[in-house]
C-alpha cells in the first residue's frame, strides 16, 4: 500500500484491515455531533427547566421516554441472546458476530439508563431506587438487573479494547484479554440470567397495574404473563436488530463484514422465536379480552378513541409480526438481502410498537366512566433527547469499528 | 411496604362518604384543600392536566335532552385504596421503586414521602383515579403569600409526585392534643379534613369507617352508596352516595359507549 494513502492513525487499526482516511472519519464524527448537540440542549433543558418543557402531563406520566426505554432494551437483547447461543448452546459460527452484538447491546443499555436519567423528576435522587429499594416493585428489579447487566456488558466489551493492536502489544493487557476470553462463557451465563429477569420485569411494569385493565394480566406466581411475553419478544427481535445494525455498518463501510451463513443462523432463530411469540401473544390477547370483561371493560372500549383504533392491534400482530415471521422462516426469502432487511425493520418496529402500546396506550385508555380521552404526542424536546442516543450510538460504533477487532471475518472477506 | 399492622394495636380505617345529591360543585373543597396543603398554583392554572389538585371536582351529565337533562358533580380526593390481597395491594404503593409511598394499616391512609420520591411517576401510571399529580414546575406563590402557608405541611419541590393525604397533619395534631390531655381516642370532630370542613353543603362526611360511633360507619352501608371502579378490587375508602341511578353508574368502568355518562 502506498504510504501516502495510509491513514494517520493506521497503527491503531486491527491487523490486515482497511479504514478510511482520518479526515473523512473526523468529518463523519463531526457530522454526527450536530444532532447530538441538539439532544444535549434538550437534555439540559429537561434538567434545568424541569419536565414542563415536555408534553408529558398528569394523564401521561409515561411517554416516549419510557416506551423508548423498553424498546431499546428489547432491541439490545441481541447481546445476551447471541452470547447465550454462542457460549451456552455452542453455536460456533456466532463467534463472528457476538462481539458486534455486545457493542450494540452496550449502546442500547447505556441509552436506556441515560434516558431514565432524564425522565425522572429528581435525577440527583436516582440512587434512591437502590438505597430505598421496594422489593415488590417491578421497577426495582429492572433497575438492579439493568445496572448489573450493563456492568456485564462492559466486562464483555473490555477484551475488545484490550485487543486493540497497540494495547495488545503490552504483555499484561494481552494476558488479561486472553483470560477474559476464557471466562466469557461464565460471564455470558450471568448476562443471560440477569437479562431474562430484567426483560421480564419490564413486561411486569405494565402487567402488574391492576388499576389499568388494558395493561393488567394475571400470571404465574408474582409474574404477570407479560413478563414472559416480553422475554420472548425481546429474544425474537434482538437478533434482528443486530443483523440490521450489521447491515447498516456494512453499507457505511462499503464492504461485507460478516458471512451470510452467520446472519442466516441468527435470522432463522429469530423467525422461529417470533412465531412462538406470535402464537403466545395471540393466546394472551384472547385471554385478555376475557379478563377485561370480568371487570366490566369491554375490549371495544380500549379501541374506542382514535388514534388507538383496532388498526393498532392489526398492525402490531399482522404487519409487524406475521409478515416478518413469514420472511424469516422461509429460506428463500430469508436469503434475499432486501427481504431480510425488510423483515428485520418490521420486526424491530413491531417491538417498538408493542412497547408503545403497553406504556402509552395503557395510559390513554380512560378507566373511570367520566374520564375524558386525552391524546399525547411527544414534543421536540422528547424526540431530541431520545434520538440523541441513536447518534451517540453511531459514534460509539464508528470508533469501535475503526480501532477494535469486532468483525473476525472482515480480513478474510476483504483481503487487502 | 408493610403488609401487616402491629399486633395488638387498634386499627382505624379513615374514609369519606360524599353525598353527590348534596354537592353543588362550588369547588370550596378544592380551595380549602389547596390552602390547607400548600398546593402551588400558576398564574394561568387552567391546564388541568398539569395543575396540582389533590381534590378535583368532576362535572358529569346524563347526556339526555331537556326536560330529562341532569348533572352531578363528583369530588374526587385520593381514594386511599386498601387493595384486596398481597398480590393486589394498594396500586400505587406496591409499584413505587423507592418505597416513597406507604399504606398505613393502622390508619388506612396512603402516605407520600416527598423527600424520598425521585419522580419516576410509576405510581401515577398505576392509579386509575388520577389522584396523583407531578410537580412540573418549582412551587411559586405570589409575593407575600408565603406568609400564609401552612407551617404543618411541607412544601414540595419540583420533580416529585404528591397527592391527597386526608390532611394527615391534622391527625397528628389531634393525636398530640389528645395525648397531652391523657386520652388515647379521638372524638369524631377532632380529626376532620380541610375539604370536609370547607364544604358548605355538608356533602363530605369524614371519619373512621370502622367506628360505629362515626357517621361514615352507617352512611357507607346505604343502599345508594357506591365506590369508584369497585370491580377492579382497589378497595377504596371513599364512598359516594346518590339516589340517582345514572349517577351511581358513573362509578363503573369506562365502556367507550357515549350516552350513559358524558361530559358536558
Amino acid at each position: 500500500m502506498d504510504s501516502a494513502s495510509v491513514p494517520f492513525d493506521s497503527a491503531l487499526f486491527p491487523e490486515g484491515v482497511k479504514r478510511c482516511k482520518l479526515k473523512w472519519f473526523l468529518l463523519w464524527i463531526g457530522f454526527l455531533h450536530g444532532p447530538v448537540m441538539i439532544g444535549v440542549i434538550a437534555t439540559i433543558m429537561c434538567w434545568g427547566l424541569a419536565l414542563n418543557v415536555t408534553y408529558l402531563n398528569n394523564n401521561y406520566p409515561f411517554g416516549l421516554w419510557i416506551a423508548a426505554d423498553l424498546g431499546v432494551i428489547a432491541l439490545g437483547a441481541g447481546a445476551f441472546f447471541t452470547g447465550f447461543l454462542r457460549y451456552i448452546i455452542k453455536i460456533d459460527e456466532l463467534k463472528n458476530i457476538v462481539n458486534f452484538a455486545v457493542v450494540v447491546g452496550i449502546m442500547c443499555y447505556a441509552a436506556a439508563q441515560a434516558i431514565l436519567g432524564v425522565d425522572i423528576g429528581q435525577p440527583l435522587r436516582g440512587w434512591f431506587i437502590f438505597w430505598h429499594a421496594n422489593v415488590h416493585s417491578m421497577l426495582t428489579e429492572v433497575a438492579f438487573c439493568i445496572t448489573c447487566y450493563f456492568m456485564v456488558l462492559c466486562v464483555e466489551y473490555l477484551p475488545l479494547i484490550l485487543e486493540n493492536r497497540q494495547i495488545n502489544k503490552l504483555g499484561f493487557f494481552h494476558g488479561m484479554a486472553h483470560h477474559l476470553h476464557e471466562t466469557m462463557p461464565a460471564i455470558a451465563a450471568i448476562g443471560v440470567f440477569l437479562s431474562f429477569f430484567h426483560q421480564g420485569s419490564l413486561g411486569g411494569v405494565p402487567g402488574v397495574l391492576y388499576g389499568r385493565p388494558f395493561a393488567f394480566r394475571e400470571g404465574f406466581l408474582v409474574w404477570p404473563w407479560t413478563f414472559f411475553l416480553f422475554i420472548l419478544s425481546a429474544i425474537a427481535c434482538g437478533p434482528c436488530f443486530t443483523i440490521l445494525i450489521t447491515w447498516i455498518t456494512e453499507k457505511c463501510a462499503r464492504k461485507r463484514l460478516v458471512k451470510r451463513n452467520v446472519i442466516d443462523i441468527l435470522a432463522k432463530i429469530s423467525g422461529r422465536l417470533l412465531v412462538v411469540y406470535l402464537v403466545l401473544k395471540s393466546i394472551d390477547t384472547l385471554y385478555w379480552t376475557v379478563l377485561a370483561e370480568k371487570v366490566g371493560a369491554p375490549v371495544s372500549s380500549f379501541y374506542a378513541n382514535q388514534p388507538y383504533g383496532y388498526w393498532v392491534l392489526i398492525t402490531e400482530l399482522g404487519i409487524l409480526g406475521v409478515i416478518p415471521a413469514i420472511i424469516l422462516l422461509n429460506t428463500r426469502t430469508r436469503q434475499n438481502e432486501n427481504l431480510l432487511i425488510l423483515a428485520c425493520i418490521l420486526n424491530c418496529a413491531g417491538i417498538f410498537m408493542n412497547r408503545w402500546i403497553m406504556v402509552v396506550q395503557a395510559l390513554a385508555v380512560p378507566v373511570m366512566s367520566f374520564d375524558k380521552f386525552i391524546s399525547y404526542h411527544p414534543n421536540w424536546v422528547e424526540y431530541a433527547s431520545t434520538l440523541l442516543y441513536l447518534f451517540l450510538g453511531a459514534i460509539f460504533i464508528s470508533i469501535t469499528y475503526r480501532y477494535l477487532p469486532i468483525f473476525p471475518q472482515e480480513k478474510e472477506l476483504n483481503p487487502l | 411496604m408493610k403488609q401487616e399492622h402491629t399486633p395488638g394495636k387498634k386499627t382505624y380505617r379513615y374514609g369519606m362518604v360524599i353525598d353527590l345529591d348534596k354537592c353543588t360543585g362550588c369547588g370550596a373543597c378544592m380551595v380549602g384543600c389547596m390552602a390547607e396543603n400548600n398546593l402551588p398554583f400558576r398564574k394561568d392554572n387552567s391546564d388541568r392536566l398539569r395543575s396540582n389538585l389533590w381534590m378535583r371536582v368532576y362535572k358529569i351529565s346524563n347526556g339526555r335532552p331537556f326536560p330529562d337533562a341532569d348533572i352531578s358533580y363528583i369530588p374526587r380526593p385520593c381514594q386511599h385504596c386498601e387493595g384486596r390481597d398481597h398480590h393486589h395491594a394498594t396500586p400505587c404503593v406496591s409499584v413505587c421503586p423507592a418505597t416513597a409511598t406507604d399504606y398505613s394499616h393502622e390508619t388506612g391512609i396512603v402516605s407520600q414521602i416527598y423527600t424520598r420520591c425521585f419522580g419516576c411517576r410509576y405510581c401515577m401510571a398505576a392509579c386509575p383515579y388520577h389522584v396523583r399529580v407531578f410537580n412540573w414546575w418549582d412551587p411559586m406563590w405570589p409575593k407575600g403569600m408565603k406568609k400564609y402557608l401552612n407551617p404543618d405541611v411541607s412544601v414540595r419541590m419540583r420533580g416529585v409526585v404528591e397527592k391527597c393525604s386526608f390532611c394527615y397533619h391534622r391527625l397528628q395534631r389531634a393525636r398530640n392534643k389528645a395525648y397531652a390531655e391523657g386520652r388515647r381516642e379521638l372524638h369524631e370532630d377532632e380529626y376532620q379534613t380541610a375539604c370536609t370542613q370547607a364544604c358548605p353543603a355538608g356533602a363530605i362526611i369524614f371519619g373512621d369507617l370502622n367506628n360505629p360511633e362515626h357517621k361514615v360507619h352507617e352512611l357507607k352501608k346505604s343502599l345508594h352508596a357506591f365506590r369508584l371502579l369497585e370491580k377492579l378490587g382497589t378497595n377504596t375508602k371513599v364512598y359516594y352516595v346518590s339516589t340517582r341511578g345514572w349517577v351511581r353508574k358513573a362509578g363503573k368502568i369506562y365502556t367507550g359507549k357515549k350516552g350513559s355518562v358524558t361530559h358536558p
